[in-house]
């Protein structure tokens, strides 16, 4: 479904990603693990088209998007909940979904958003309250919610467990898995690679902007050097 | 008792055009936190424009009704010629680039039109209307209307509309608004027009009262400024409260002390504003991004 190949990008003259390659295939939730500054962001928001490639491909569903602006590849049924959640913070939490269907007019919208109380009840609670005034828990199912408002078919995921406690984070990635029964095809970007690669099928681990490991998330926890760089066991 | 109704007649015409002015601001400050100094220049055009069309032949409201297109047209073309090419450049640098953009559209202006002053006639003639032992003309009802109804337009453009809740997210955080499918550059081309129509607008509302000429936008601007900094930038309730406020002040600087201190009333209010109320009287839409 969604392919990329030998990816570079920079900031200004650095270089962050050194050519990434890899591929999810329809129907999969695939992560990609990596410490702090690995270059993961990166990785997402070239796929969303808010960061300029400098060398490399990217293609979806057959056709190369390299090229086309971030706005028309939401159509294409690419959407994102960015890190640090980036909601509207001086809009409600209604607007916030209302804005994630922004290229729908149509009576999904309704039915869509019913679906997105019905995951996060709590949002239908704050539903006419400013989105600033949320937790982060809070405003972290706001974003997902938002981006899934979208109609994806490929759905980024950066950090949606950043900063949570405990028991959101199990809540959050219960209903990443859940996206599957979705038809959602779901590529989650973590620091928290334990919890990721338990609800993944496959896993890419990311250094300093390159792929150092990937394979089947089993077989990734099950790795000792993963277990050791990354889960602390 | 008349004395003052008449002050606040003419403070509310003026005051009216200073809510537009700021109104201006407003929309553009809010899509991209860019200060228009232009702005004043939308107001001259709209009557330039006006007074060129009319004196071509064309019926009144025909004439203001390209000037306002036309302007909104410029107003276009400075985002796509200068403003959107400079993105990601400082915002001080963008406020520069304004304000070189209204130096240039001035000579522009000076050179097409001359310097002399110009007028066309007011909608529904020059006979005032006594009200409670004041005077009022017919044409600043036309000013007051004009101010009214874009702000209840801008009002349900921001709080009814998809599209108006796309600028508003757009200015909120331009990267989600991207993440989302909006298509920021066409957001801000859609508030420089809006914005260069409502100058333009309250420059075709004016014309026939204070007439104008190449030169009358930057006065515009900085009143326009003060009301919109009085009000606190960015909200719309606080363009049109600071707006009127400023006329008011202003009339009532005029009538009661001198006509001379009328212009200082402005630029004493921007530093007591700086000063004391730095958001201004509504508050900056200070909302915490996390
Ligand atoms: N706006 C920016 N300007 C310059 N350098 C940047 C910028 N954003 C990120 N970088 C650099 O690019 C590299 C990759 O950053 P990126 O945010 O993609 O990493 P990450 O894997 O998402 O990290 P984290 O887990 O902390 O979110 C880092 O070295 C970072 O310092
Ligand atoms: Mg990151």
């Amino acid at each position: 479904m969604l392919e990329i190949r030998d990816l570079r990008s920079r900031y200004g003259r650095i270089e962050v990603l050194h050519g990434i390659t890899l591929n999810v295939q329809s129907g999969e939730i695939v992560t990609v693990v990596g410490a702090n500054g690995a270059g993961k962001t990166t990785l997402l928001r070239c796929i969303s088209g808010i960061q300029p490639v400098s060398a490399g491909g990217i293609i979806f569903r057959g056709e190369t998007i390299t090229t086309v602006p971030a706005y028309r590849r939401i159509r294409r049924g690419i959407t994102q909940s960015p890190e640090g959640r980036q909601i509207f913070t001086n809009l409600t939490v209604e607007e916030n979904l209302r804005l994630g269907a922004f290229l729908f007019s149509d009576d999904r919208v309704d039915r869509d958003m019913e679906d997105a109380f019905q995951m996060f009840p709590i949002l239908r609670e704050k539903r006419n309250l400013p989105a600033g005034g949320l937790s982060g828990g809070q405003q972290q199912m706001l974003a997902i919610a938002r981006a899934l408002m979208g109609r994806p078919s490929c759905l980024l995921l950066d950090e949606p467990s950043m900063g949570l406690a405990p028991l959101l984070v199990q809540q959050i990635f219960d209903v990443v898995s859940g996206l599957k029964a979705r038809n959602v095809t779901v590529l989650l970007v973590e620091q928290n690679a334990f919890g990721a690669l338990k609800i993944a099928d496959r896993g890419y681990v990311m250094e300093t902007g390159r792929i150092t490991m990937d394979g089947p998330a089993e077989a990734l926890i099950a790795d000792p050097r993963i277990r050791e760089a990354y889960l602390g066991i | 008792m008349s004395e003052l109704l008449q002050f606040l007649f003419s403070g509310l015409t003026v005051g009216a055009v200073y809510a537009l002015v700021a109104l201006g601001f407003t929309i553009i400050y809010n899509a991209s936190d860019v200060v228009n100094f232009a702005q004043g220049e939308f107001v001259m055009l709209g009557g330039m424009l006006t007074v060129s069309a009319y004196a071509a032949g064309l019926p009144l409201p025909l004439a203001a009704l390209i000037a306002i297109v036309v302007t909104a047209g410029i107003g276009v073309a400075l985002n796509k010629l200068a403003i959107e090419p400079a993105r990601g450049a400082p915002v001080v640098s963008l406020i520069i680039i304004t304000i070189g953009a209204s130096i240039f559209l001035r000579g522009a202006a000076q050179v097409l039109f001359g310097k002399q002053i110009h007028r066309f006639p007011s909608f529904s003639g020059d006979t005032p209307l006594r009200i409670g032992g004041a005077t009022i003309l017919p044409q600043s009802l036309w000013v007051m209307a004009g101010g009214i109804a874009v702000f209840i337009a801008l009002y349900l453009f921001f709080t009814r509309t998809l599209t108006g809740k796309a600028v508003l997210a757009t200015s909120n955080n331009r990267l989600a608004a991207q993440l989302v499918g909006i298509n920021t550059n066409w957001v801000m081309t859609l508030s420089f027009a809006l914005s260069a129509a409502i100058g333009a607008l309250a420059g075709v509302l004016i014309t026939p009262i204070t007439n104008t000429s190449y030169d009358v936008g930057i006065a515009l601007a900085l009143k326009g400024f003060a009301a919109a900094m009085l009000g606190g930038m960015g909200n719309p309730k606080g363009a049109l409260v600071g707006g009127i406020l400023l006329g008011i002040i202003e009339a009532l600087t005029a009538g009661y002390l001198s006509s001379q201190y009328k212009d200082a009333a402005a630029f004493v209010i921007i530093l007591l504003v700086l000063f004391f109320l730095p958001q201004g009287l509504f508050g900056a839409r200070h909302t915490e991004r996390v």
